[in-house]
């Protein structure tokens, strides 16, 4: 982690600390997760208090505070995946990678999470592995999802 | 002084508006459909469509839709071109040349009179849109 | 002002869909594609890419329309490309093997509007998709747009604008279906205390999983987002506006972003729009990740920095919102509504839908349905129309068993109500909502009692804490469902859970709470004969609930067809397979967890589930 970087965020947007949760979004898409030395930086020079930033990064899902994988897979576990066998599609990537929903590899080349609609429920089931959403997967599809990332 | 006042918004809106037509579907004066088949692209008709978005891009034209078709079945007679005005019946030219065709796109796109020396028939068939 | 460039026409406009469906399944390839072939025949003179916003047709993407004629190109691959180009760019012979044939026919519907799935749409808030590139102004310009602006700010008064939109019926289109004019006058009416401010928000915080159709508008239309807020801003008197959009909609998020800068350049955001004196401007908030935050009063906490936490109404957010400021709060797809009716009259909008419910509405229709995608309908459309006259049908050859809208704080209609003429009071009545528009189709696979456990899984998750009958009750309605789906449970469970069910919907702090018990009301309500066999005859007829499943594995076919691969027991998570490779396999009852990995890896159909 470097403080340069985090001074830079938060000279973005001033001290305003309407703008906590802002800065926490860029911190986090920085690293990957919210470093603590960061969260203690950022209470220090906004000035409020650590447990009000802790309260923000643990309540909100798009914060993590163990850093994620190179890849993060996203099984979308919404609505329209779901009665399509999303929940099947998730345990084959547990199984695959050897990770439970929510785990990263010892490796730190993926991170396994479910997540609550993607918004394209027209192409369920979806799997997002960081910016490349993968439509219509059956647990028979996973494997060669992961081997085009494992390269 | 604002940035854009209702006059700029109208003008922009005009010209986007000419531009976009065909994917609306407007009011067509004519229509002119160039046939493209191999035969046809062998005799020169991609000078032929050449020649007329040349002619409507100059004259700022939007109202006069360019098609193109596969192969009208003569091909001896190629290149070819159908012109339909609104309201008028088809007609079909041959053995076109690039002089030919704006000569055509004078008089009967824009002029209305049909150029009888360069015609094979009239009101054989309709071009598809 | 902008330069006017010299003119250049086009005699093919390729219209290709970018929505995130379609760029998920390489819209930007087939783009590149087309670019590389256009120019390999000499067409780039003749012929204009355009990249759109979402065209709807999801299940078909990726998706191409050709103009002028509206040719309908589906599930193109980087291959068809070349042919495609020379034939029917060059050649001028439409290719009928990329075009779209109905399930069950033979010769391909070649022109968009003749196709079952658009023809009965009737399209308003989705108005401008397919025809504009959503990062170029002055393309929604062309297509009617800011003129509605221009008419609110200099031929209307304030009070006119909101008369208008009363007038039109206008209703939220989030979720409660507030009329809207008069939430625009309670803002208007609403004294601002502490100098003049007030504000406005936009929804974008699309939570309900199943739907995305405010995704698709600040895909493909933002600018028609942006409009609305200005028209809404000059109505109510407010100087600065948020649209607060999901973290997982990155795409939205940028062209939201495109479309802002734009609107500044011309100063159609900012001070003295159009010359006319009126200062608004918009600002993005990204969503952090949190259902709740669709309430509105958990919405203005996380835009202030604050945790999303819901508070007790009045006051409402018209009287005291962001920052304790009036603030305006309307879903994007209300917003975008807004400037069509100013444009083009309360009185052609209200002639649209039905007596309580004015326009239409945009579903996302999903699940298990033939076409699945956007479609937008006049309020009043038989559910029956958008199922099997829109949507096809269903998959398979199965059957229809219910549909599901209004996502977690909706309800599931059974068959025996498919010719319900959809409006807001309708969908209530029947037990559940309109929502933000989510249309989940249930075919005979789907078990009712594991959807009503699948969504309370949801709102347990997503339920803030705040407030108790939330937090515990959606947790204690959870185990006693989850119970059931283990064959656990017993009849009074049943009764139980109804009770506990009008406790949380009678106690509960905000929206969330007080409709999370919705699911299994409904399906209580229609399904009641799903839970009894899951009690009593300990069997999930769909075979859905896994605990109640009896695997077994069919010998003579593991060994004839699948050679005995082993796989199933190399896979087996309780070492409950007996056999070796090249042999027939079975299951040992007593140490079988349940779990169906051996179904799901069985390459062979031999692993049997009853």
């Amino acid at each position: 982690m470097n403080h340069a970087n985090i001074t830079e965020i938060l000279n973005k947007y001033q001290g305003d600390e309407s703008s906590l949760i802002a800065i926490l979004q860029d911190i986090q898409e920085e690293y990957s997760y919210l470093p603590r030395e960061a969260l203690v930086q950022v209470s220090k020079e906004m000035n409020v208090p650590l447990s009000r930033v802790l309260s923000l990064a643990t309540f909100f899902r798009a914060f993590s505070l163990k850093p994620k994988g190179k890849h993060s897979v996203h099984v979308c576990l919404g609505t329209a995946c779901h009665v399509r066998g999303a929940q099947r599609v998730l345990e084959k990537f547990e199984r695959e990678l050897g990770l439970k929903s929510g785990e990263t590899s010892e490796d730190l080349l993926f991170s396994l999470d479910a997540v609550r609609c993607l918004g394209c429920c027209g192409l369920a089931p979806v799997v997002q592995v960081g910016e490349e959403v993968h439509g219509k997967i059956t647990p028979a599809k996973v494997t060669g999802v992961i081997k085009k990332y494992r390269k | 002084m604002p940035k854009l006042t209702l006059d700029d918004l109208a003008k922009i809106r005009e010209k986007t508006k000419r531009l976009t037509t065909i994917r609306v579907g407007g009011e067509y004066r004519a229509k002119v459909c160039v046939h493209m088949g191999t035969c046809g692209i062998a005799a020169g008709a991609r000078t032929i469509m050449n020649a007329l978005m040349k002619e409507l891009e100059e004259r700022e034209i939007h109202d006069v839709l360019l098609t193109n078709s596969g192969c009208a079945g003569l091909c001896s007679r190629e290149p070819m071109a159908t012109v339909e005005v609104a309201g008028q019946a088809p007609v079909k030219y041959v053995d076109l040349t690039e002089k030919k065709i704006k000569e055509i796109f004078e008089k009967h796109v824009l002029g209305g009179k049909i150029v009888q020396e360069y015609a094979l028939g009239i009101g054989s068939e309709k071009t598809d849109y | 002002m902008a330069e006017m460039a010299k003119e250049k026409a086009y005699r093919i406009h390729l219209m290709v869909c970018a929505g995130t469906g379609c760029v998920s399944n390489n819209a930007f390839g087939i783009k590149a594609a087309l670019e590389r072939e256009v120019k390999k025949q000499g067409l780039e003179n003749e012929v204009l890419i355009v990249t759109t916003g979402c065209n709807g047709f999801c299940e078909r993407g990726p998706l191409l329309v050709v103009q002028p004629g509206s040719i309908f190109y589906q599930q193109l691959t980087e291959k068809d490309i070349p042919h495609l180009v020379e034939e029917h760019f060059l050649k001028g012979r439409p290719v009928k093997k990329l075009m779209y044939t109905p399930p069950k026919e033979k010769t391909p519907v070649p022109v968009l509007s003749d196709i079952d799935f658009f023809k009965k749409q009737v399209l308003i808030a989705l108005r401008n998709r397919g025809l504009i590139d959503p990062e170029k102004i002055d393309e929604y310009i062309a297509r009617d747009g800011y003129k509605a602006v221009a008419k609110a700010l200099t031929e209307m008064a304030p009070e006119q604008v909101i008369t208008e939109i009363a007038n039109s019926g206008l209703r939220g289109r989030g979720g409660a279906g507030f009329p809207t004019g008069l939430k625009w006058q309670m803002v208007r009416n609403a004294p601002a205390s502490n100098g003049s401010l007030k504000y406005l928000i936009c929804n974008g915080d699309e939570g309900d999983p199943g739907a995305f159709m405010d995704r698709s508008i600040l895909e493909a239309d933002p600018h028609s987002v942006i409009e609305g807020m200005v028209i809404g801003a000059r109505a109510v008197g407010a100087s600065e506006g948020f649209v607060y959009v999901r973290n997982e909609y990155p795409l939205a998020i940028k062209r939201m972003n495109i479309a802002i800068e734009q609107a500044r350049d011309y100063g159609l955001l900012g001070n003295n729009i159009l010359g006319t004196g009126f200062d608004f401007d918009i600002k993005i908030v990204r969503g952090a990740g949190a259902f709740v935050c669709g309430e509105e009063t958990a919405l203005i906490a996380s835009v202030e920095g604050r945790l999303g936490e819901p508070r007790t109404r009045p006051p409402y957010p018209a009287q005291s919102g962001l920052w304790e400021k009036p603030t305006l709060i309307n879903n994007v797809e209300t917003w975008a509504n807004v400037p069509i009716i100013i444009d083009r009259g309360a009185k052609w909008y209200a002639s649209i839908g039905t007596l309580t419910s004015k326009g239409t509405k945009v579903f996302s229709l999903v699940g298990k349905i033939n076409n699945t995608g956007l479609v937008e309908v006049p309020m009043g459309i038989a559910l029956r129309e958008i199922i099997y006259d829109i949507g096809g049908g269903i998959p398979g050859g199965k059957e229809f068993k219910a549909v599901q809208t209004g996502g977690p704080s909706g309800g599931c209609i059974p068959k025996e109500q498919l010719d319900l003429p959809i409006d807001y009071e309708s969908l209530t009545a029947a037990g559940s909502m309109m929502g933000s528009g989510g249309m989940v189709v249930m075919d005979e696979d789907t078990c009712m009692v594991d959807v009503a456990r699948y969504f309370l899984t949801f709102t347990k998750d997503e339920s803030c804490g705040k407030c108790t009958p939330c937090r515990e009750g959606t947790k204690a309605m959870l185990d006693i469902i989850t119970r059931i789906t283990e064959g656990k449970g017993t009849e009074e469970d049943l009764t139980l859970l109804e009770d506990m069910a009008h406790a949380v919907k009678d106690s509960s702090l905000c929206g969330l709470g007080k409709t999370a018990p919705n699911p299994v009301l409904t399906t209580l309500r229609y399904f009641r004969n799903e839970y009894e066999a899951h009690i009593r005859d300990r069997k999930c007829p769909a075979h859905v609930c896994r605990q109640l499943n009896v695997y077994t594995i069919d010998e003579n076919r593991c060994l004839t067809v699948g050679k005995g691969c082993d796989l199933c027991r190399r896979n087996c998570a309780s070492d409950a397979i007996r056999g070796a490779k090249n042999e027939a396999h079975r299951i040992v009852q007593e140490k079988c967890i349940k779990c169906g990995v051996c179904y799901d890896v069985c390459n062979f159909g031999a692993v049997k589930v009853d």
